[in-house]
């Protein structure tokens, strides 16, 4: 594979935690932050002292071995699992107690590792779902098909073929989503998370089952989305070459604990990132 | 381009569904109107339009939503006695028939959206089949509430009595609901024309409120509950929405049907109906309007006619072995491919393309 042109070096600003992602604003309040966050599944600790926070406009990496409770960390983000310990602050506000609708209405939307489309729906309709709490007309409204219904629909409509577009997937509206093929799935999945306008977007390997060329496309997108949406983006991904390619910082992972934390070549040459991965040199 | 191609992908089946009906009604009206329909079949004209909402308003719960409801009849049986007991209490008020008619079936609807409200408050919020075995449960349970409720009319107004008759009307009053006689000497007023009308509102309603933020809602639901979560959608919002509507329709049903009758009892509307509408669903195909039609009308018409009078008491059996056929049919992978060549050969030809190169 032919090497990526390198995006502009981002400023790194140290933040005084050596438990934290670097920030790389340090002027606004990171849009998310973990404390102590932890969670036990009967007698098993599943994610343990998990500090973060991420930048607002960031793209963030999760990386660790397998199990080692990155997607845990997702859940527990989105509410799909009420955290053990810890606490979660969205944008300075704690989303203790929230449920996973109210977290997502607060501003953090996800993709999943397996993918979960309304497989039935028109690709145009998941994205239109995707825009559900921004289309505002009430059922009667539809039933009756005032001319609010039209207005509001012409609306998503015109949303939908906007968000559509970042992947160059307009021409694919009509067609069922379940039928796409397994690249064109993910890319969708990311549309509808962004559809619901988040501040946050979580993305579970979103490279999963792709071909290089397609990897780098979509990194190339990430960055795209990050840019015209000013979002953050955190992101969990076993492809290496993405994660060092367009994460800011990046967080290691292993047996539910953070390991290590800081830049991609920081990262990189961490001994303790290295032995997680590889394992540890034998002692001769 | 493609935009205009995609609203008739949807849009077509609807309006060929619209049409069909308005075709089979000017065909038949005229028929009717003439005195050319055998007696029968003259007789069955209402209680198919009422059974033909019965499997449209079950098709919203079953198909669209997703969720299994084994007590449908017991919304029609809520629909039909309110209708009833209101058309039959406002005869002096409303002399006129037709106006009659249509406040009984919003009253009939009214009251089955509230009992559907009651159900399905503590029911969906939970997932699984919950809302199945809470369903099956209602349909005996109204049944049984039915047969034990007496009202009358009098001078002063309306009478309730629950477990025993009546004692204290007063002069002129007279029984409305008999308890366990059921509801006898209606007054017919529901009519083809009346039933036509209520087919094609509930069909409105039906593709409208799919094809509007809601639907949408609630067929995502129904793909992917975890995913429709995730995306901000209030799950029991959307799922008591779809179930209400469909008992608000049902109980309309209920009200044109009972006022095509000249009693009606109870124990006519128990579990037995409930799988009948259900088997009109499972043939029609889920989530197909137009085969929830087809399959109520033929399913309400095949039993009557003169050949196959003779099977009428196997007809349950029968259903039953239908019901069966069509699950192992539908869920056969042979068969699966076999259809899905022809849908393929249309449909996807530029994903697949596109994507391999």
């Amino acid at each position: 594979m032919s090497e990526r042109p390198k995006r502009p070096p981002t400023k790194l600003v140290p933040v005084p935690s050596v438990n934290k992602i670097p920030e790389r604003d340090i002027n606004k309040a990171p849009i998310l932050e973990c404390q102590h966050l932890g969670i036990d599944f009967g007698g098993l600790t599943a994610v343990n002292d998990f500090n973060m926070a991420i930048g607002r406009t960031e793209i963030a990496g999760l990386i660790g071995p397998n199990g080692a409770g990155k997607t845990t960390v997702f859940n527990l983000l989105t509410k799909v699992y009420q955290p053990t310990r810890g606490t979660i602050l969205l944008d300075g506000v704690d989303t203790h107690n929230m449920t996973t609708v109210q977290v997502n209405k607060a501003g953090i939307a996800r993709t999943f590792q397996n993918i979960r489309l309304f497989s039935n729906l028109s690709v145009e309709d998941n994205v239109k779902i995707g825009l559900h709490n921004q289309v505002k007309y009430g059922m009667l409204q539809g039933v009756l098909r005032l001319p609010k219904y039209w207005k509001e629909e012409k609306r998503a409509h015109e949303s939908a073929m906007e968000l559509l577009h970042i992947f160059d997937m307009e021409d694919l509206a009509s067609h069922q989503a379940g039928s796409l093929p397994y690249g064109a799935q993910r890319r969708l999945e990311i549309v509808r998370a962004l559809a619901t306008n988040p501040s946050l977007l979580l993305l579970d390997e979103p490279a999963a089952g792709m071909n290089p060329s397609e990897t780098a496309e979509l990194m190339d997108n990430i960055v795209k989305i990050r840019d015209t949406f000013h979002i953050a983006v955190l992101l969990i991904e076993h492809d290496m070459s993405l994660v060092m390619g367009i994460c800011e910082g990046i967080c290691v992972l292993n047996f539910g604990e953070i390991i290590a934390k800081g830049t991609p070549d920081e990262i990189k040459n961490d001994p303790q990132v290295i032995e997680a991965y590889l394992g540890k040199k034998r002692e001769v | 381009m493609k935009k205009g191609k995609k609203l008739s992908a949807t849009n077509r089946t609807n309006y060929l569904t619209y049409l069909g009906v308005i075709l089979a009604f000017a065909i038949l009206q005229p028929m009717s109107a003439a005195g050319k329909l055998s007696p029968t079949m003259q007789g069955q004209l209402v209680p198919i339009c009422a059974y033909v909402v019965m499997a449209l308003s079950l098709n919203l719960t079953v198909g669209v939503l997703g969720e299994l409801s084994l007590g449908h009849a017991g919304f029609m049986s809520v629909g039909a006695f309110s209708g009833a007991v209101a058309a039959s209490a406002l005869k002096d008020a409303i002399p006129n028939g037709g106006l009659r008619l249509a406040v009984a079936m919003v009253i009939g609807a009214v009251f089955a959206g509230i009992v559907g409200v009651l159900i399905s408050v503590p029911v969906l919020r939970l997932n699984g089949d919950y809302l199945a075995i809470v369903t099956l449960a209602f349909g005996q349970i109204i049944k049984s509430v039915v047969e034990n409720l007496y009202v009358g009319v009098d001078g002063r107004g309306l009478h309730f009595g629950f477990l025993k008759p009546l004692t204290n009307l007063g002069q002129g009053g007279r029984m409305i609901l008999n308890g366990p006689m059921g509801i006898p000497n209606i007054t017919k007023i529901s009519s083809f024309v009346a039933g036509f009308v209520l087919v094609m509102v509930t069909l409105a309603v039906i593709f409208n409120l799919v094809n509007s933020r809601a639907g949408r809602a609630i067929m995502a639901i129904r793909d992917n509950r975890i995913a429709a979560e995730s995306v901000g959608l209030n799950i029991t919002k959307y799922k008591m929405m779809a179930f209400v509507t469909s008992a608000a329709l049902a109980g309309a049903a209920g009200a044109l049907f009972a006022l095509g009758q000249n009693t009606i009892v109870a124990s006519k509307f128990d579990f037995n109906t409930s799988i009948l509408i259900l088997v009109y669903v499972v043939l029609g195909g889920q989530g197909k309007m137009w085969g929830s039609i087809i399959a109520a009308t033929f399913l309400t018409v095949l039993p009557e006619t003169p050949a196959m009078r003779g099977l009428a008491d196997y007809r349950m059996l029968v259903y039953a072995i239908v019901l069966i056929l069509v699950m192992l049919a539908t869920n056969n992978p042979a068969l699966q491919s076999f259809f899905a060549r022809f849908k393929k050969a249309g449909e996807d030809k530029t994903v697949k393309g596109g994507e391999q190169a």
